[in-house]
């Protein structure tokens, strides 16, 4: 009976001290996640990760640089029509991104207060997720494509000649990774906005700052951490585009992008060691980019922003 | 349009309105102050305070009613127009920048040449005695910090008007009475024409020259700080003034100036301040009892005392009834029976139909 207290003391401490550190008994809600991350994420990658080690006997890169680990990586990195899928991907996923980005600032801005009809508005800039990205393809090729509406309106009122190619191109690629991309970005960069405290403003203008101003020095500064993170999730989404670049691009020379290239090793020449190194290159390269970007984030302002968010 | 960083001598508002939505906020503000005044605009939680500023300041356009600044119409003009400097009740300091670029956002602003805007940030940051802190960010400083902060850059630009909403009220008691002095200060070092939110009448009552009191949207009383203080204008007023005995009493007979009431022993004697009914409000301050024989002489039952230091708050009831707050030297304690008295100049009789003050005033 005496004993009690003293043998229950040093428990509750040691929960205490573990509690501390933050162990304790939530942290069995993470078992899931877990669990998940474990299965779905990161044994696939260490699978592909050796796999792309191990070149396949008989492959083209076993055949010119053996069955070493890196031969794979040797015919992707001296083979031009492989290694310039880089550069394919990269000048249609950057500039996509960007201007998802920057478009979305302007309107996310006009449309952070409350006014008549926002949900309205919203809805229509927000639908096009919904939609898909074959639907989006093939909406593009009725609306843009030679024989399409904006073509027979531009012939109509004389404007062209000759019906301008917007589809089976770079461009078809672009305007699909808008169209879906942009929703993302808007709805990332409104809800970065509606977390500036308005009042920020309202003292900048009370101190002689004009819109321009306001926004210059108030808004986009605390603004641009938010649309950093904005950047690559955009880029990382157009920089995977697969379906639009086939059915709206020219997936054999323009727009031949590298998860093209990837799909190409793996289902028709079934080389999956090939397959895998590319997939790993197309990380490694998204990861460049996104530490780039961060890199440059990390020298920004990030601290609270004193709005609702 | 330029910025005017001199002196003004006269603001005129006129019938100014601001509706939201069909309810009128402000319905009507009358108010003409000179240059180098210090104004306190002074009602309690929702009376319209914060939209007169925000109105003065452009940041909400008017519904009605024109405001003129030495003769020039400035209600169209666009809040970076006007260039009154705001004091915001967040205080609303750019997270991102340190103090100094704060204080000198206005100026960076104003495109002021470079050395003689580090000369004016170097003076106001003195002003505020914040050379410590000048490059800290906001979130590294203490509440009264980043309230000094503000005031830095609302002045820096010497505006031709300075508003403040409720600058002191997230600040804790002794930091309070500290920046009340503070601003008092810097007010009587700079000279700049103040206009000061508040729903606090003691600060009220301590920084302003005048003061504005205001009650749903609606002017109650407009007076330097002994008028509205020793003569409120109604019982709203004296409420809010700190007339915590409202007594409602029948009226036994009414003189020109003076009044007398039934009820607290033999009849209350208090100034008229309206025309009365049967029924009529006394109010009377605690402070203006006093213990012991006197005119208004009554017995009460002691009920509550509080410590106060030097003084007690007590809370005592009268023979028939009436509940009494008044403050005493003396040691009482609950049981006590005592006689008090009150001055009929200090007991101020309204109509009863007059409008009340709030319950409870923070
Ligand atoms: N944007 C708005 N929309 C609708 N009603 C509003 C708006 N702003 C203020 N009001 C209303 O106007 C009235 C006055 O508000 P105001 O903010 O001026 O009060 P205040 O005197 O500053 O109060 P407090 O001391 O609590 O700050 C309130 O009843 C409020 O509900
Ligand atoms: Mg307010």
């Amino acid at each position: 009976m005496a004993a009690a207290p003293a043998v229950a003391r040093p428990r509750i401490s040691l929960r205490h001290r573990l509690a501390e550190r933050g162990v304790d008994r939530t942290l069995l809600l993470l078992l899931p996640a877990v669990v998940f991350v474990v299965a779905l994420f990161i044994y696939p990658f260490v699978y592909g990760l050796q796999l792309s080690f191990q070149p396949q006997a008989g492959s083209d890169a076993a055949n010119k640089y053996g069955t070493g680990p890196f031969a794979d990586y040797r015919l992707f990195f001296s083979d031009p029509y492989l290694r310039n899928t880089i550069w394919t991907t990269l000048k249609i996923g950057l500039p996509a991104a960007l201007f998802n980005v920057l478009a979305s600032v302007p309107i996310a801005y006009r449309m952070r207060g409350r006014f008549r009809g926002k949900r309205a508005v919203t809805t229509i800039l927000v639908v096009p997720i919904t939609l898909g990205t074959v639907l989006t393809a093939e909406g593009l090729l009725a609306f843009m494509g030679p024989t399409g509406w904006l073509n027979r309106i531009l012939l109509d009122l004389g404007i062209v000649d000759h019906p301008v190619r917007l589809t089976h191109n770079y461009w078809g690629v672009v305007f699909s990774l808008v169209i879906t991309g942009f929703p993302f970005a808007f709805l990332l960069t409104l809800s970065y906005l509606t977390g500036i405290d308005p009042t920020l403003e309202r003292a900048a203008a009370t101190l002689g700052a004009g819109w321009w101003q306001r926004f210059r020095h108030i808004t986009l500064p605390l603004l641009a951490p938010g649309l950093a993170i904005t950047f690559c999730l955009s880029f990382v989404l157009a920089f995977s585009v697969f379906p639009s670049a086939i059915m709206v691009g020219e997936p054999a020379r323009q727009t031949r992008v590298i998860s093209i290239a990837a799909f190409h090793a793996a289902f028709e020449q079934y080389d999956y060691s090939m397959a895998s190194a590319i997939a790993m290159i197309m990380g490694a390269v998204e990861l460049i980019v996104i530490g780039l970007v961060l890199g440059w984030r990390a020298r920004l302002y990030k601290g609270a922003t004193g709005g609702k968010g | 349009m330029s910025r005017s960083s001199t002196k003004i001598s006269e603001l005129r508002l006129d019938k100014v309105c601001r509706e939201f939505g069909g309810v009128r906020a402000l319905d009507g503000l009358d108010l003409t102050i000179s240059g180098g005044e210090f104004v306190a605009l002074l009602g309690p939680s929702g009376c319209g305070k914060s939209t007169a500023l925000n109105c003065l300041a452009g940041l909400l356009p008017l519904t009605g009613g024109t405001i003129t600044l030495d003769d020039r119409r400035i209600d169209g003009l666009q809040p970076e127009q006007r260039g009154f400097g705001m004091v915001f009740q967040n205080y609303a300091l750019f997270p991102h920048m340190s103090v100094r670029s704060n204080i000198g956002f206005g100026l960076r602003m104003a495109k002021v040449p470079k050395a003689d805007a580090r000369r004016r940030v170097d003076e106001a940051i003195r002003l505020v005695q914040l050379e410590e802190h000048t490059d800290k960010f906001p979130g590294q400083l203490s509440g009264g910090q980043q309230q000094r902060v503000a005031i830095a850059r609302a002045i820096v630009l010497e505006p031709p008007l300075v508003l403040m909403d409720e600058p002191l009220s997230n600040l804790d008691a002794k930091l309070r009475l500290e920046m009340r002095t503070e601003i008092k200060r810097i007010h009587q070092t700079l000279g700049l024409t103040t206009i000061y939110v508040t729903h606090d009448q003691e600060e009220a009552l301590s920084l302003a020259d005048r003061l504005v009191l205001l009650r749903q949207g609606r002017v109650q009383q407009i007076g330097s700080p002994e008028e509205v203080y020793t003569e409120p204008a109604n019982r709203f007023v004296a409420g809010f003034m700190g007339y915590r005995n409202e007594l409602g009493l029948p009226v036994s007979q009414v003189n020109e100036k003076t009044v007398v009431l039934d009820g607290l022993g033999g009849g209350l004697t208090g100034v008229r301040r309206d025309d009365l009914g049967a029924r009529a409000v006394a109010a009377i301050r605690p402070e203006d009892f006093t213990v012991g024989d006197g005119p208004n002489a009554t017995e009460v039952t002691v009920e509550v005392v509080e410590y106060q230091g030097r003084e007690q708050a007590i809370q005592a009831r009268t023979d028939d009834g009436v509940d009494l707050h008044l403050r005493a030297d003396a040691r009482l304690a609950p049981g006590d029976r005592v006689t008090v008295s009150v001055p009929p100049e200090r007991v101020l009789v309204f109509a009863a139909e007059s409008p009340a003050a709030p319950e409870e005033v923070a």
